[in-house]
């Protein structure tokens, strides 16, 4: 099929639901061409394709942005909502929080919510306090929310088109140093079921459970860690809500050590809940404590000296597995 | 204002009624004991809400708020399925998972009621952006109160709305309060609807309790909506007569200017209406005896009906059942 980045990944996906559904539609900032096709051009070309009713630009009104793409959800069209960056949901976060994520319970089920919101952040591009943070724990903690991360463009595929298939709300975290990842393209109609982890690498001494761009230190670390005789085992979570409680623990049942690691700050982060998960679960086979790794606990800063020392860094993963494995 | 014809009249009356009649057995309930939920009193702004929704067609959306009782029971929305669902039984529409802030009923076009002033709005947008999008011809209302046009998604809301030209009316019950503070003591704006004009929208101020003209306005809006011409911000005048919730002290609403308001109660208003159209007092006396009768059986379901079973609680989270 040839190679695509993940930016394509995304658009054929979009494009492919699109030329298929009626109902498929996007909203957000600068979607459609007059505005560029979206700000990282994840939408480019399609409001030449389909209109601008359905790749419709939008003022810069996040609740207006979300509560249209919830009630056209209702009424039974799948939109795709755009938030630009993942910060500004916490401007529109009664309509993600409130609506989209109960109106099927509070319901009772006659109605549901079949929304996918894409948002784009990441840190490490010198983006700073509020265009920067990984907020997944937000929606972890939301009841009737999925949450998914692709780390590599095949998955990005795969896991837009699920989503988008998803009868239920889903965010889904774009992050801006994984656009440009380039890898064999999976292909039309491909998906990757939500709720499936991938074992990214296999290893027999420790579980590494990461998601979206931190695995791709993560297998870093795994390389360099071979030659030491360290077999590491890499898990995607790639749906980080609700996980794939089943893989983690059968992964750290066979290997006794876990550590999760994220962008996101440590403290109540997802790792926080994954680690207390397999001490309830797996406590007899684990050799030693699961170890969280994460964004230091400080607002995202600017210099990029600051920066690099802010995001967990290879070496420190190194550190952590070391420590696991009482070779410090 | 066209004179409303003697059949579309009768229909108004019976969903006033409808609202009023549901209004004073939930109150009597509460005041006697019989349930303890919460529940935000219509008293006063029954007409508003029968119009408004006389005015659409059965398959037309509403989005309504926690005082959304009159929407939904003038909608038609059976009153087992909500009597159930306010009591909190398994038989409710929402099969008491929702409860009296979130009354849903797709079959009658209820698709929200939000606990949350001002959410309904930018949801409503969406909508009627489907209808839009499809050209299924219909027409969304969302219902709010006065309090609510001070918050953001109201202005991001009508904005969109104003922009795309979307089939939506926005129908403000100006009930002169929100929650516990007075409109004057909220918002220096001469009206709601003057608001409109800084999306470029109409905007119609009306006197809720005059059935000609908020028939006559709402009817315009649905008009102008379903023609393709754009969203409405309706105004209607009302009085919220027995404060924010039922229980809830209101004495900060001073006597003299409840007493002034009860003299535009819209039920007499109505009454005086009907009988001068020539209908007799013993077909309006028949419509009201109607429909208590309906209530009364209701209500009598509704209490003898099963509480939810809790596994309910795994079920409509996802459309998977949770583990």
């Amino acid at each position: 099929m040839g190679m695509i980045t993940m930016t394509q990944a995304l658009n054929y996906a979009i494009d492919e639901a699109m030329a298929e559904d009626a109902g498929v539609f996007c909203l957000g900032e600068d979607v459609s061409a007059k505005q560029g096709g979206g700000v990282f051009k994840v939408t480019a070309g399609l409001s030449e394709k389909y209109g601008v009713n359905r790749i419709r630009s939008t003022p810069i009104s996040e609740t207006a942005i979300i509560g249209a793409a919830i009630g056209a959800a209702l009424a039974g069209q799948r939109p795709i909502a755009e938030i630009m960056l993942m910060n500004f949901v916490g401007v529109c976060m009664d309509q993600i929080v409130n609506h989209a994520a109960k109106l099927r319970f509070m319901s009772g089920g006659q109605t549901c919510v079949p929304l996918v919101i894409r948002t784009t952040t990441g840190v490490g591009v010198g983006f700073g306090g509020q265009h920067s943070d990984m907020l997944e724990a937000w929606f972890a903690h939301v009841a009737g929310i999925k949450v998914v991360t692709p780390s590599n463009p095949a998955d990005a595929r795969g896991l837009m088109r699920a989503s988008i298939d998803c009868n239920d709300p889903v965010i889904f975290i774009e992050n801006i140093l994984c656009y440009g990842l380039k890898a064999e393209d999976p292909g039309p109609g491909y998906r990757v079921p939500l709720g499936k982890a991938a074992i990214t690498r296999e290893g027999s001494d420790i579980s590494l459970i990461t998601y979206g761009r931190t695995v791709l230190d993560a297998v870093a670390v795994a390389d360099e860690l071979a030659k030491e005789g360290i077999s590491v085992e890499v898990i995607d979570l790639r749906t980080i809500a609700p996980y794939d409680e089943e893989t983690v623990l059968t992964s750290v049942r066979k290997t006794g050590r876990a550590i999760t690691l994220h962008e996101a700050v440590r403290p109540f982060g997802t790792g926080a809940e994954i680690a207390a998960t397999i001490q309830e679960k797996a406590w007899d086979q684990l050799k030693g404590p699961v170890l969280r790794i994460g964004g230091t606990f400080s607002p995202v800063p600017f210099a990029s000296v600051l920066e690099q020392a802010w995001i967990p860094t290879k070496p420190q993963i190194v550190a952590a597995i070391k420590a696991s494995m009482g070779r410090a | 204002m066209a004179e409303i014809d003697r059949d579309k009249l009768r229909d108004i009356y019976t969903r006033t009624m409808k609202v009023n009649r549901t209004d004073e057995k939930f109150r009597s309930l509460l005041m006697g004991g019989k349930v303890a939920v919460m529940y935000y009193c219509v008293r006063g702004q029954e007409l508003v809400s029968a119009a408004m929704m006389a005015a659409l067609n059965d398959d037309d959306y509403v989005v309504c708020t926690y005082r959304g009782q009159g929407e939904q029971t003038a909608k038609g929305i059976p009153a087992d399925k909500w009597w159930a669902e306010c009591l909190g039984r398994a038989t409710g529409t929402c099969k008491g998972k929702g409860g009296t802030m979130h009354i849903t009923h797709p079959e009658k076009g209820i698709m929200v009621t939000t606990g949350v002033v001002g959410s309904g709005l930018p949801i409503a947008n969406g909508l009627a952006m489907a209808s839009q999008n499809n050209g299924d011809g219909k027409v969304t209302v969302v219902s709010f109160g006065d309090g609510a046009s001070n918050i953001g998604g109201f202005h991001e809301a009508m904005n969109m709305a104003q922009l795309y030209k979307l089939p939506v009316i926005f129908l403000c019950q100006n009930n002169r309060y929100g929650e516990h503070t007075a409109y004057a003591d909220h918002t220096d704006s001469t009206s709601i609807a003057s608001r409109a004009a800084g999306y470029g929208m109409k905007g119609v101020t009306v006197d809720g309790n005059d059935v000609e003209a908020m028939y006559g306005t709402a009817k315009d809006a649905v008009d102008r909506a379903r023609a393709g011409e754009g969203p409405t911000l309706l105004e209607a005048m009302c009085y919220r007569m027995m404060g924010h919730f039922f229980g809830a002290d209101f004495s900060y609403m001073p006597p003299e200017h409840l007493a002034e308001m009860a003299r535009e109660d819209p039920l007499p208003k109505l009454r005086k209406v009907m009988l001068e159209r020539q209908f007799s007092e013993e077909e309006l006396d028949r419509i009201v005896a109607e429909i208590d009768a309906e209530i009364e059986v209701a209500v009598a379901s509704a209490l003898a009906a099963p509480l939810p079973d809790v596994a309910e609680l795994k079920r409509d989270v996802f459309e998977e059942e949770m583990a």
